[in-house]
């Protein structure tokens, strides 16, 4: 894992130890080979471990909050303590919404013209992203647009752009062809200027009651699609300018400023 | 406080209130509460059978269940891992555990800069 960028928290722990590390994670891989499924136990475990990886768009972006003050910050990603935490410390107002998560809504299912199963993204605007125009100088997508519904991502993208100042910024991370289809949804804490820990989502037992969307699995997120760089720049044609950051462990950041 | 302490008010799981809530003790909620609340000076618990849809003023602010509406807490506001809050909070200090869910704004109010 520490090859593709990625380190976990007990691994670091772990490397001072010298050669006791690299006999225990040759057994623990060798063990892992053999075992089909893992328990329950093991699964939440596994979902309650952080991975800890570097961002130079957050490095980027970090330096306008360290620096302006009473900036107005919009989390989309799944409800964070520590970035909740990080921005109220130093003075920033921060709104918290989950959208991957509200478009489980059972009731936003509707029919198309062919009969077909589709979310209304008329209803999901409705009642998601409310805000006044230019409300936001942050806005922190982390990965959604790789895990969101089809139908929702221009629309939810537009309104994005309407919800930012100009001159905000828009930070989102996009996993690259090679990422695979079962790449695993994180939820984002900041931990230092371009430091993220990344946490598997677990979907919360009310979504997976109500049966939850298309874009589930049964107790998290799938890749809905992968994005190459004309994809992004075209969802993102309104914005003023866009910079990509290309990372080691399939991500492709984005940065992009209204 | 996971449990209700003794010399609180409390609101057990089976009970259902419409309307305006007020009072000057600390008070816990286990059941249904549809209105406002209104408890200056002093501390409101959600339970985690809780479920409450109102505007709340308090000193303190603690949350295991469900809570949809705004939160103005002079003090401290702490949203347990159970909690399900949507709305916005207003208070000196938060605190939010691995797992709570929360859709709204945070706007921490800090008394050196109030005073100044």
């Amino acid at each position: 894992m520490a090859s593709r960028g990625y380190q976990t928290a007990g691994a670091r722990k772990k490397l001072s130890r010298g050669d006791e590390f690299r006999m225990s994670s040759v057994s623990q891989n060798f063990m892992k080979f053999f075992r089909s499924s893992s328990s329950p136990e093991t699964t939440q475990a596994q979902n309650l471990q952080k991975l800890t990886r570097r961002s130079s768009g957050l490095g980027e972006l970090s330096r306008n909050w360290e620096s302006a003050e009473a900036m107005c910050v919009l989390d989309l990603g799944s409800t964070s303590p520590s970035n909740i935490r990080l921005f109220t410390e130093r003075g920033h107002r921060i709104y918290s919404e989950d959208l991957l998560t509200a478009s489980t809504d059972p009731d936003l299912v509707t029919k198309d013209e062919q009969g077909i199963d589709v979310l209304d993204s008329r209803k999901f605007l409705a009642e998601n992203l409310v805000y006044p125009a230019a409300q936001f100088d942050v806005i922190l997508c982390w990965n959604l647009p790789d895990y969101l519904d089809e139908g929702l991502v221009k629309p939810v993208v537009g309104r994005l752009w309407s919800v930012l100042k100009p001159g905000g910024m828009l930070l989102a991370f996009f996993h690259t062809r090679d990422a695979g289809p079962d790449s695993p949804c994180h939820r984002f804490h900041i931990v230092g200027p371009d430091t993220l820990e990344m946490q598997k989502i677990e979907l919360r037992r009310e979504a997976r009651r109500a049966g939850a969307g298309a874009n589930t699995i049964s107790d998290g997120f799938q890749l809905q699609r992968v994005f190459n760089n004309r994809h992004i720049e075209n969802l993102f044609r309104d914005f003023a300018s866009i910079k990509f950051f290309l990372a080691r462990d399939n991500i492709r950041e984005v940065l992009v400023v209204r | 406080m996971s449990a209700p302490a003794s010399g609180l008010a409390q609101l057990g799981k089976s009970v259902i209130i419409k309307g305006e809530l007020s009072g000057s003790e600390d008070m816990y909620i286990d059941g249904k509460v549809d209105g406002s609340i209104m408890l200056k000076g002093n501390n409101l618990t959600v339970g985690p059978n809780g479920q409450v849809k109102a505007s709340i003023e308090a000193k303190g602010v603690v949350v295991q269940g469900k809570l949809d509406g705004n939160v103005q807490a002079s003090e401290r506001v702490e949203l347990r891992k159970s909690a399900v809050v949507n709305g916005d909070i207003t208070t000196q200090r938060i605190s939010i555990e691995e797992g709570a869910f929360f859709k709204g704004k945070v706007d921490i109010h800090r008394t050196d800069v109030a005073t100044k």
